[in-house]
């Protein structure tokens, strides 16, 4: 039997790059960037899932299957606030019983206090680990992170209004792919660099006001691009610019969940648990800019997003913003989606139209 | 003055506690109603069509309690027993409070947020001062009150135990959260089944609390919410003396739809069933389960004979 040890974390985004850094530059492991998802991915995860089980669950244990069965042996999970805290343990069962043989580095195992704790988990994934390794690796993989988010950020403001259709979807693809090649910071900021000035100079025909539309919604589904129909993308060919600040960069590597709760505060007195609070932030502050629509995308049975779905139907009332709410689970129609979308373009689009004829009578 | 205590959620793990508090310092209180269709359909009509069956139940006793009380005793708790509790103990008075807005409803708010020794009477004392209580009634109405729920809990434990070990009939452990087990409209029509079915129901929910906790780790580590670990060591220590399990889940419950799955995956050898209650009732498709799931424990008991 071979003995090497490849290792796997579930399809979120684009970390992947990110991860792959930190696992064989820090843990020394060789790491199998996941296999993209697929309709196959979310059949074969709620197939083997609990009925209704939020929908995250279905496409990670749909991703370890399809990881496992391309050699991958050594499976990973982080923790939260909400079910997904009990992610790990139940997928790891449900796997194990299914007669899979692999390591589970699941992080809701460890007692984040206790130095032991965190060593013994983090050997799970290679017993010979070195503590030193990781830690040195870490400044580096946290700054792809950043720059995966910024560059997104960028994308997404921008990529509605290119002159050359494709041109940003091919560069940063291009910037994805060289990603895997790098094993150095240095090698990093040049790539960075490079990257950012060919972002930069891509041809757009961005007019001075533009429709803004921001997204907010539960941690996985607003931030991975197949569970939510490539909802950013669509927003972005109606030619609307799309605002998100849920990523990776605002919320562990820059904690803001507490500045966050404070802005939600008049709606929510207290934690509501998991993502809620920032989804009812962020929206309060889309709405405080002046955007014209915020988009609630949000798994089916998320509890926390269900429980701020009021409280953002009363931020639309009382901001006069519209907000649309879209709740996916793994039956989800395609054309549905995009129906809903055209309508909110629509409606968006003549209450603009309406504002401004009204300023003008005014004046 | 009156206070509304809504019979839903949270009060059915702490009847004896809130009422002997309010009733100490002589405050008078309004317990809205053994949970209706009506209160049901209301609750439904008040909520966003995905939210939990025991969410809307909650939102059908405050839709009831609203125009017949002077405050509406609104209760919150992050954390028991050393564990987290689903984000709908977190939610409930923030969802409660935007669903209502338009009301303008007065709330007595009462908010335990950690796990502490005191962290119980300090969320009374905090609710007391509200009340331009004294903190020494406070305190001694508290103590009080914390008895006669801890005497309660145990006289309820011990009358089922005793049950336990006398009964012939077949022994039926029912696994549901307190505010399942407990409702009229959810939980007690299968109790009765199960008893017209000549069966002895034993409430996993009646067991100690810490006892079933500690058991719990055997079972599953990670498991982050109280209330499930209570149900889940309860299934530990007493799956091999029963003859069967039924699981009763509200749809769509967060935590359990993913512990019910845990627990299918590591009992065997015992007849499981597992009840999903929405809004909509259909006793009689239940009931004709429980039928067969009776048939099938008395199948394997006759075999087991042979």
């Amino acid at each position: 039997m071979n003995n090497e040890i490849i290792a796997c974390f579930p399809q979120w985004a684009n970390y992947s790059h990110a991860f792959r850094y930190l696992f064989e530059n820090g843990f020394d492991v060789k790491y199998m960037t996941p296999p993209p998802i697929t309709k196959k991915t979310l059949e074969l995860g709620s197939k083997n899932s609990p009925d209704y089980v939020c929908t995250p669950f279905k496409y990670c244990l749909g991703c370890y299957l399809e990881a496992l069965s391309s050699g991958a042996n050594c499976l990973m999970q982080i923790f939260g606030a909400c079910r997904l805290n009990y992610y790990g343990e139940l997928a790891e069962q449900i796997l194990k019983d299914m007669g899979y043989k692999f390591h589970f580095f699941n992080m809701a195992n460890v007692k984040w206090t206790s130095p032991k704790s965190i060593m013994e988990n983090l050997r799970v994934v290679n017993p010979n680990a070195s503590l030193f390794k990781i830690v040195k690796a870490l400044p580096t993989t946290i700054a792809i992170i950043e720059t995966i988010d910024e560059f997104d950020d960028f994308v997404r403001h921008n990529v509605g209004f290119e002159v050359n259709e494709g041109d940003f979807d091919r560069t940063y693809k291009e910037f994805n792919e060289k990603l895997d090649e790098v094993n150095s910071m240095r090698q990093f900021k040049k790539l960075k660099k490079e990257y950012a000035k060919k972002f930069k100079a891509i041809p757009i025909n961005k007019p001075q006001k533009t429709i803004k539309v921001g997204m907010v919604g539960d941690y996985y589904t607003v931030q991975e691009p197949f569970s939510n129909y490539f909802m950013e993308k669509e927003l972005a060919k109606m030619g609307m610019e799309v605002f998100r600040d849920m990523n990776l960069t605002n919320t562990i590597i820059h904690n803001q969940w507490k500045k966050r709760r404070k802005v939600a505060k008049r709606y929510a007195k207290y934690n509501i648990g998991a993502t809620a609070n920032f989804t009812i932030a962020e929206a309060l502050n889309f709405a405080k800019q002046g955007m014209d629509g915020v988009i609630q995308v949000k798994c089916f049975g998320c509890t926390p997003e269900l429980d701020a779905m009021p409280i953002l139907q009363n931020v639309s009332k009382d901001y006069q913003i519209p907000i649309l709410h879209f709740s996916f689970d793994s039956q989800t129609s395609e054309t549905g989606v995009k129906t809903r979308l055209e309508a909110f373009y629509d409606m968006v689009e003549a209450r603009r139209k309406d504002n401004n004829l009204e300023k003008e009578k005014a004046i | 003055m009156k206070i509304g205590i809504p019979r839903a959620l949270l009060y059915y793990k702490n009847e004896k506690l809130w009422t002997t508090f309010f009733s100490e310092l002589g405050i008078e209180y309004l317990i809205s109603p053994q949970t209706n269709k009506e209160i049901v359909a209301n609750g439904a009509n008040l909520a966003i069509d995905e939210t939990c069956l025991p969410t809307k139940i909650l939102l059908g006793h405050i839709d009831y309690l609203k125009d017949k009380c002077d405050y509406v005793f609104l209760p919150r708790v992050a954390r028991v027993n050393g564990c987290g509790m689903c984000t709908k103990f977190l939610a409930q008075v923030d969802l409660v409070k935007n669903t209502f807005r338009d009301d303008n409803l007065n709330y007595l708010f009462y908010n335990q947020e950690k796990d502490k020794k005191k962290s119980e009477y300090k969320a009374f004392l905090k609710m007391g001062k509200f009340l331009n209580l004294k903190p020494k009634d406070i305190k001694a109405a508290y103590l009080k009150a914390r008895a006669v729920q801890d005497s309660f809990n145990k006289q309820r434990q011990e009358a089922q135990e005793k049950i336990f070990k006398e009964t012939k009939k077949n022994k039926v452990l029912v696994v549901a959260h307190a505010y399942n087990v407990g409702d009229q409209f959810v939980g007690q029509p299968i109790i009765r089944a199960l008893k017209e079915l000549d069966c002895e129901p034993i409430i996993a929910e009646y067991f100690d609390e810490k006892e079933c906790i500690k058991a719990s780790y055997n079972l599953t580590k990670t498991l982050p919410w109280a209330y499930n670990r209570h149900l889940v060591g309860a299934v530990e220590l007493y799956k091999d003396k029963v003859d069967g399990i039924v699981i009763l889940t509200t749809f769509p419950c967060g935590p359990d739809s993913m512990v019910n799955e845990m627990i299918l995956h590591k009992v065997k050898n015992l007849p499981i069933l597992l009840l999903t209650m929405d809004a909509q009732d259909a006793t009689a498709g239940i009931e004709t389960r429980l039928e067969s799931y009776v048939d099938i424990i008395n199948f394997k008991k006759e075999r087991a004979n042979e």
